[in-house]
């Protein structure tokens, strides 16, 4: 049997006109919130985005007479990793710092935030140092110039030291893996 | 009524030493310096405790946001340069009250937008 397509659905007219609208507004805010219940509302984005690294001037962790400043931390790709002790998360995160290291050829640079020095190099010494360098900001004075609310942190910075990314909360495979590395390879096929 | 008492004497204890406290730990010259960085703090969110200002937080960042908010003062820095300042590192979320800028300008005007669109339909529904 063949039946003749008969369009048995609302009229087209009625829908495209100004009564539509409260539906209209209604389907968009249903998806703006729903959306965000899917984001932690506690996830301040960085305010540096497309910024420099600020400048800086901070004790080697290794070797305190030794300032590192800003140009130590910029030239390649890298991350710099806002760590501390005191703080658990950061050591979740450490075996990941570790392989990133072993995997990638990408520099991780460390700021101790608000930490005892003795206590972070005790911390590196038994569990690894994936760092290239450490600035120690035991004021958490610098930190504040980066807009650091929430140790830990990891910075993404491009060969010109712009910040590109921030994660807020210990890094995982999984964020490297899918938020970093494409970033990362974006900015390796960019022209400086 | 001895409890009532000893729970009062404890309370007054209390508050008066944690009012004396602040005062102590950031000492400024005039009242004029003292009230700005009492209102200040009260528009400067905790971005860790994030109901919270910067005045009752006990969160370390709050703590350095407090020392710098008073050098600012001290040093005789505007409240607008200080809020910028702040937002600059921190984004407008550290502000309680959104400044009227670029990135807010929506929020700020979508309310009235809202209202009068709401108002047309009304009155056109009305009037047919």
């Amino acid at each position: 049997m063949k039946k003749k397509f008969e369009y048995k659905g609302p009229n087209m007219r009625k829908l495209i006109s100004w009564r539509s609208l409260p539906l209209v507004v209604l389907v968009i805010l249903a998806f703006i919130l729903w959306r965000g219940l899917n984001s932690d509302p506690k996830l301040l984005p960085s305010a540096l985005i497309d910024k420099p690294l600020p400048a800086f001037e901070l004790p080697d962790l290794f070797s305190t007479d030794k300032i590192l400043s800003r140009s130590d931390f910029i030239g390649k790709i890298a991350l710099v990793n806002v760590w501390a002790s005191w703080c658990d998360n950061c050591r979740r995160e450490h075996p990941v710092l570790h392989e990133i290291t072993n995997n990638s050829n990408i520099p991780i640079y460390g700021l101790n935030y608000k930490d005892q020095q003795s206590l972070a190099r005790q911390q590196l010494q038994t569990f690894g140092n994936p760092y290239i360098a450490v600035a120690v900001d035991e004021k958490g004075t610098t930190a504040i110039q980066w807009g650091v609310y929430g140790t830990p942190e990891t910075y993404l910075l491009d060969q010109q030291g712009i910040i590109r990314y921030r994660h807020v909360g210990p890094l995982t495979m999984d964020i490297w893996q899918q938020r970093l590395l494409p970033l990362v390879n974006q900015l390796k096929t960019e022209k400086t | 009524m001895n409890l009532i008492v000893s729970l009062l004497v404890l309370f007054i204890t209390y508050t008066s030493s944690t009012i004396a406290e602040s005062k102590d730990q950031y000492p400024l010259a005039t009242i004029e310096q003292k009230q700005q960085f009492q209102q200040l703090l009260k528009q400067i969110r905790c971005v860790v405790c994030q109901n919270q200002d910067i005045a009752d937080s006990n969160a370390g960042l709050a703590k350095d946001l407090r020392q710098q908010v008073y050098t600012f003062v001290k040093e005789g820095k505007e409240e607008k340069e200080i809020l910028a300042y702040l937002s600059a590192r921190y984004g407008e979320f550290i502000l309680f009250e959104p400044r009227f800028a670029k990135s807010t300008w929506l929020l700020w005007v979508a309310p009235f937008v809202l209202l009068i669109l709401g108002t047309v339909i009304i009155v056109r529904r009305s009037v047919k």
